[in-house]
């Protein structure tokens, strides 16, 4: 658990400037049947950002990263809108919106696994073109619908909750039950660990990273749809624009290795809800929304230099606990050497 | 050396995704004079140069990274900070262009210098610090200003609109020249000197490199600092091109310039690859563009649509070819 303890602190830090600035921010209150609160903002805000994180997390504990996450999103949501302001109902327009997407997720895991693309490349693919295929969808304009059911998805609340966290509780406990209580974690965790070699063990790496890809873009639709849902359009150019950059950041913020190998579920949510705490906390603290990109280059540098192992032995070298540092390279090529330092 | 043979000619491996890439161009050129009238001209050609020179300098910059492996993500962000910059001095305080482009170039330089050295010396992975690198600089934009800010300055404006006359009614623009310029000099470096060698081999293997003595961390360092160069260049070429400095300036470039090194050919992976490769692969993305103004029902989505197929394409077309594959 040491691992999560640098995020963590991180996010009570954060929080804990908020109190400075804004005294109720830790109050939660039930207004109206519906729970109200900053800290329930930051999760209503943070949701798509979470899922779409949870799903990053596992593609990037095969050893692969997906790009195109921003685009499916932008699918998902452009084809969503698109069914329901051609009357196709609800559950028509979401199931065509998320088989979509699992079938982009697949073309993805395909392209990684079967063919043997790199994953930055095999996923540059679909997220170029997929902003071109939904501003195609939508055929470049912004769809804007008025559909109250599925206005619930993104903005609309159950027994006083926002929907968005239930569906992030839900997402988040599937995946956790899949991949910790069944073996899919370590199978996983194999495969981004050793293809060649998981593969010989009899592991079916190519059907693992298939899944994986296909999860993740799945995730990403939920995501599109709730974005989507909360503003009641679509927008084909903008929407989820960058998601994938800050999905990989809360991955790596939690811990995840972007090597592959092991992955850390509660790390990524840490990590996601550490950059939405940073986008509430610019926005209360009165930073001018100018320079929030700049905010938050520098808590990014900060939390990835914190977490770096050589950096952390620089910093801390005084204090004498010898931190499981990682060689570096020139570490990693005396030891094979056999060579004495 | 493994070479394939057509007919008497043989062509070594390496240079067979170059290849593909410079067919490709001729063949769209071609298909494209057949089908719209006025397409096969000269300045169609030239016109690809000048609408794509800032384009053309930051995937120099982006080849040499992506060739030791890296990745950088920053180049967007940086040359929009360049215009920025630019118009901000020259309006503002009204600097002349001689101070402010040296300033712009050495501030480019610097923000690659820091993110090379954080990359190197903490073992943080490139795209992560990149990315940061890619917020700090879009920050910073927005902080000189959120609005567009016009050049006006006597100097810049009249450079800007220079053109140069070929033969026979052709002309590019300067920053056609000055791209050219630094794609020789990128080729001279990375095929000629020891920092080129470095770069390769650095990419190739990097544990290899260390064990042959040769400076990875110092090499390491250099790319990212020579992509910074290239990227406030590649600001300086814009802001010729748009006469103006802009928060929003080349959104989402770094992606035209990493499709561009690929199409050209040199493997993400690192240690392979020919800057020519790039120069093509920027053509190639530029023709689509042309080809796609002159059709005129086709919308710009369509553009990215293409560019995706088109790196399909491609990848499939190199994956025999790239000899080493991961996994």
């Amino acid at each position: 658990m040491r691992r999560l303890l640098w995020p963590a602190v991180v996010l009570v830090l954060l929080l804990a400037l908020n109190i400075f600035f804004t005294p109720s921010f830790f109050s939660v209150q039930v207004r109206d049947g519906h729970l109200y609160g900053s800290l329930i903002d930051i999760l209503r805000f943070g949701a798509p950002l979470i899922l779409v994180s949870i799903g990053m997390t596992l593609v990037i504990a095969t050893g692969g990263i997906d790009l195109s996450v921003g685009s499916v999103v932008a699918i998902s949501g452009a084809l969503a809108c698109l069914q329901i302001s051609e009357d196709a109902g609800l559950p028509m327009a979401v199931a065509a919106a998320l088989g979509l997407c699992l079938v982009l997720g697949a073309w993805n895991g395909f392209l990684v696994a079967a063919v043997g693309i790199q994953p930055i490349i095999a996923t540059l693919i679909l997220m170029v073109a997929g902003r071109g295929l939904a501003q195609l969808i939508t055929d470049g304009q912004i769809i804007t619908i008025n559909d109250p059911a599925y206005k619930v998805i993104g903005g609309g609340y159950w027994l006083t909750v926002p929907f968005g966290i239930l569906v992030v509780i839900a997402v988040l406990g599937i995946t956790a039950f899949l991949t910790r209580r069944l073996a899919l974690g370590m199978l996983i965790e194999s495969v981004g660990g050793n293809a060649e070699a998981s593969r010989l063990a009899g592991i079916r790496a190519r059907g693992i990273v298939i899944m994986v890809y296909a999860s993740a873009a799945l995730c990403a639709g939920v995501a599109g749809l709730m974005i989507s849902s909360n503003v009641s359009s679509a927008d084909g150019n903008n929407a989820g624009l960058w998601i994938e950059l800050d999905a990989i950041l809360a991955v790596v913020i939690g811990g995840t290795s972007l090597a592959g190998g092991r992955f850390s579920l509660s790390g990524t949510v840490l990590g996601a809800l550490i950059i939405q705490t940073l986008t509430t906390t610019i926005y209360s603290i009165g930073v001018p929304p100018e320079t929030t990109l700049l905010f938050k280059a520098l808590v990014v540098t900060a939390v990835c230099l914190i977490q770096s192992p050589s950096f952390r032995a620089k910093a801390f070298r005084r204090r004498g606990r010898s931190a499981p540092t990682q060689p570096s390279p020139e570490e990693r090529v005396l030891a094979g050497r056999g060579g004495t330092a | 050396m493994t070479a394939l043979t057509f007919g008497r000619a043989s062509v070594p491996v390496k240079y067979l995704p170059v290849l593909v890439t410079g067919c490709l161009f001729v063949a769209m050129f071609v298909a494209g004079g057949i089908r719209y009238e006025g397409f096969a001209s000269g300045q169609v050609v030239l016109n690809v140069f000048i609408d794509n020179a800032f384009l053309l300098v930051v995937a120099v910059g982006m080849t040499f990274v992506i060739l030791t492996g890296g990745i950088d993500l920053s180049v967007g962000s940086v040359v929009a900070l360049s215009t920025m910059i630019a118009a901000s001095l020259m309006e503002g305080p009204g600097w002349p262009p001689y101070v402010v482009v040296p300033l712009v170039l050495l501030i480019g330089s610097g923000l690659g210098l820091v993110m090379g050295w954080i990359i190197q010396s903490f073992d943080i992975q490139p795209f992560i610090v990149t990315l940061a690198g890619m917020f700090l600089a879009r920050g910073l934009c927005y902080t000189i200003g959120t609005d567009s800010i016009p050049i006006r300055d006597a100097t810049f404006t009249a450079f800007a609109q220079t053109r140069i006359d070929l033969f026979a009614d052709l002309w590019v623009s300067p920053s056609v020249v000055i791209a050219l310029v630094v794609v020789a000099v990128a080729a001279y470096v990375l095929h000629y000197t020891r920092f080129g060698r470095s770069v390769y081999a650095t990419g190739g293997n990097e544990q290899s490199a260390l064990l042959m003595g040769l400076p990875v961390a110092r090499t390491k360092i250099t790319v990212y600092t020579v992509s910074g160069f290239c990227s406030a260049l590649g600001g300086v070429l814009l802001s010729f091109y748009m006469l103006s400095g802009y928060g929003l300036h080349a959104v989402g470039m770094e992606l035209d310039a990493i499709a561009a090194v690929v199409i050209g050919g040199t493997l993400l992976t690192g240690g392979t690859g020919f800057l020519l490769g790039t120069v093509l692969g920027v053509l190639v993305l530029g023709l689509i563009q042309t080809i796609i103004s002159f059709e005129g029902t086709l919308n710009s989505w369509w553009t990215k649509i293409f560019i995706g197929l088109l790196l399909f394409v491609f990848i499939l077309l190199q994956r025999p070819f790239s000899g080493r594959v991961r996994r």
